[in-house]
């Protein structure tokens, strides 16, 4: 009998606010210990916490985004467990009355139809500090920089049934923080970590198998990998006569495995309560209102709009939209080429290859969009040919320079002038008499060598339509 | 009468308490109980959950930085640092 894997995450999103929730403490990364946590981050007596508008605002702009109810009512509770990172006892988050209610995400699976991920809820809460366990003989160091930071809770319903769908809900996720640009996106400094339940059931079974959470996993791989070895491990158990445990779990990305965690055995009594110290958020209309107005074009319409307007294919479409920084890129260079089909190729071919060659990002590119914008125009225009471009493409990689300029000093204009190709044409098919009575004798093949020894002749430069033809006409003869 | 764990309440809260300390504190918190059952007693089915006694809105505050951080002055009070962190006894993970 064949099991079927049932799998919801919990994703912490860190808002990219200058500040902290709470305080007015700064909230870069990488800051020298201790240095970015102030008294009311520390919890130090007689400190009171008061909420950072900027992060209420993010909130709003992604539930408007996932298509989600606003409550324009929610409240702060205060969920109680002592732990050194957490100065306070307890860490300011939402329970029953979260800001954002349930929406939706369309993810894209490779090879599947387009799927819609239910959205349970997404709540603020402040983050916690950092532990340092292995730097000291039988003492644990406390760095409090990150107390205090804004986090979004979000939390799917139980719809992904794949390690696959879970990779790819996490990754839309990812895009869509990074176009509301709510969060800067970085996984490896920790901006957006996942918490996946898991568990497997017989195909069919109407009830939910016993759970296991995987705690704090912060790459797409991760998730993935982590999410099938669990979905194996329970179906091991299960097979082998044993049961699944409820349990939290670590993975342990060098080991590819996960491991419970002793720590946290206790179960968890959280005893949340309303924080008397925050009042409750009230948001009018005009200010969701705002918020609605300032939303950028999201993924999913660009991809949908790549798609019947640009004529782009699918995959093409979703290469482009996945980052925001790519589509803007793309759609810079197509605004001054006017060929989108032209624009993607080269945004996903050549500028792709040489940006991860050299390790950059596309908002680092050495050639910046309008440029590479203006070479595809002179491609488009029949100034230079495809050839010569990527040899051109290099040059301006190298050293920058303009398009045209290059263009004229270089000479690099391609031959459209048929007097000039028909000298060349008529060259090369003198000195050649053995492949024209080659050719002549049926043996087609030979005519590439033809076009090969011309636009060599041509440096590169005849129009290929016109070599084509002329040297038809001229073999034919 | 709610039956309480005094030593579940004691760890959750990480209270070290004697025997007799538990048997103590259990009592007076079967009083509190008894009035908190009195209180549940009442039918509050239509009345909004009260999130807090004042009748007022969270004022937000605008983002930026306003705190300036004296790291050296606040870690006086703690009792062991080292490179700018907090030092305490080790937490098992």
């Amino acid at each position: 009998m064949s099991w079927e894997s049932v799998i919801g995450l919990e994703v912490h999103v860190q808002l990219a606010t200058n500040s902290k929730i709470f305080s007015g403490a700064p909230t870069a990364f990488g800051a020298e210990p201790n240095t970015q946590a102030c008294v009311v981050d520390l919890g130090l007596p007689g400190v009171l916490p008061v909420l950072n508008e900027e992060a209420v605002r993010m909130a709003v702009k992604f539930g408007l985004a996932i298509g989600a109810e606003i409550h324009p009512y929610s409240v702060f509770d205060r969920k109680n467990y002592f732990y050194p990172d957490l100065p306070k006892g307890y860490q300011i988050s939402q329970f029953e009355q979260p800001i954002v209610g349930r929406g939706s995400l369309t993810v894209h699976v490779e090879g599947c139809e387009p799927q819609q991920v239910g959205i349970t809820r997404a709540h603020l809460e402040e983050d916690a500090g950092k532990s340092i366990h292995d730097a000291y003989a039988g003492l644990t160091g406390i760095d409090l920089n990150r107390t205090g930071t804004p986090l979004l809770e979000v939390v799917s319903e139980p719809d992904l049934r794949t390690a696959a769908e879970a990779a790819a809900y996490f990754r839309q996720l990812h895009s869509l923080v990074r176009y509301l640009k709510i969060c800067d996106g970085n996984l490896a400094e920790g901006s957006m970590r996942c918490d996946a339940n898991v568990s497997v059931r017989r195909v069919g079974d109407p009830e939910l198998g016993v759970r296991a959470e995987i705690k704090n996993i912060n790459s797409f791989r991760f998730v993935e990998m982590a999410i099938t070895y669990e979905i194996e491990r329970q179906i091991e158990l299960l097979e082998s006569g044993g049961t699944v445990a409820r349990d939290t779990r670590l993975y342990d990305a060098e080991r590819n495995e996960t491991r419970s965690m002793r720590s946290k055995e206790l179960s968890n009594d959280y005893r949340y309560f309303p924080d008397p110290d925050l009042l409750p958020i009230e948001l009018d209309q005009s200010f969701i209102d705002a918020v609605a107005a300032d939303l950028p074009e999201l993924p999913e319409a660009k991809l949908k709009r790549y798609v019947a307007q640009l004529e782009l294919s699918d995959y093409d479409a979703a290469w482009l939209t996945q980052d925001p920084e790519v589509a803007e890129f793309f759609e810079a260079v197509f605004a001054q080429a006017g060929n989108a089909k032209l624009a993607a190729n080269w945004v996903m071919g050549e500028l792709s290859a040489a940006l991860n060659k050299a390790e950059l990002s596309i908002a680092e590119s050495p050639v910046p969009a309008a440029t590479l914008g203006e070479l595809l125009q002179r491609i488009a225009d029949g100034t230079v040919s495809g050839k010569i471009a990527k040899g051109l493409f290099d040059t301006l990689w190298q050293s920058g320079g303009d398009v045209d300029t290059i263009i004229a000093s270089e000479g690099l204009q391609q031959v459209t002038d048929s007097g000039e190709i028909q000298a060349m044409v008529d060259e090369i098919v003198a000195a050649n008499p053995d492949q024209v009575a080659q050719f002549l004798s049926g043996k087609d093949k030979v005519f590439g060598f033809f076009v090969g020894q011309v636009m060599k002749a041509s440096k590169g430069k005849a129009n290929p339509a016109q070599v084509n033809e002329l040297l038809r006409a001229a073999l034919k003869k | 009468m709610a039956d309480i764990d005094i030593q579940h309440l004691a760890n959750l809260a990480q209270l070290e308490l004697s025997q007799q300390e538990i048997s103590v504190v259990g009592e007076d918190l079967q009083r509190i109980m008894i009035m908190v059952d009195q209180m549940q007693a009442i039918d509050t089915s239509n009345v909004e959950p009260l999130a807090h006694p004042l009748d007022a809105r969270q004022r937000l505050r605008p983002d930026q930085i306003t705190e300036t951080i004296e790291r050296d002055l606040y870690q006086q009070g703690a009792p062991a640092t080292a490179d700018g962190l907090y030092l305490v006894p080790r937490v098992v993970e």
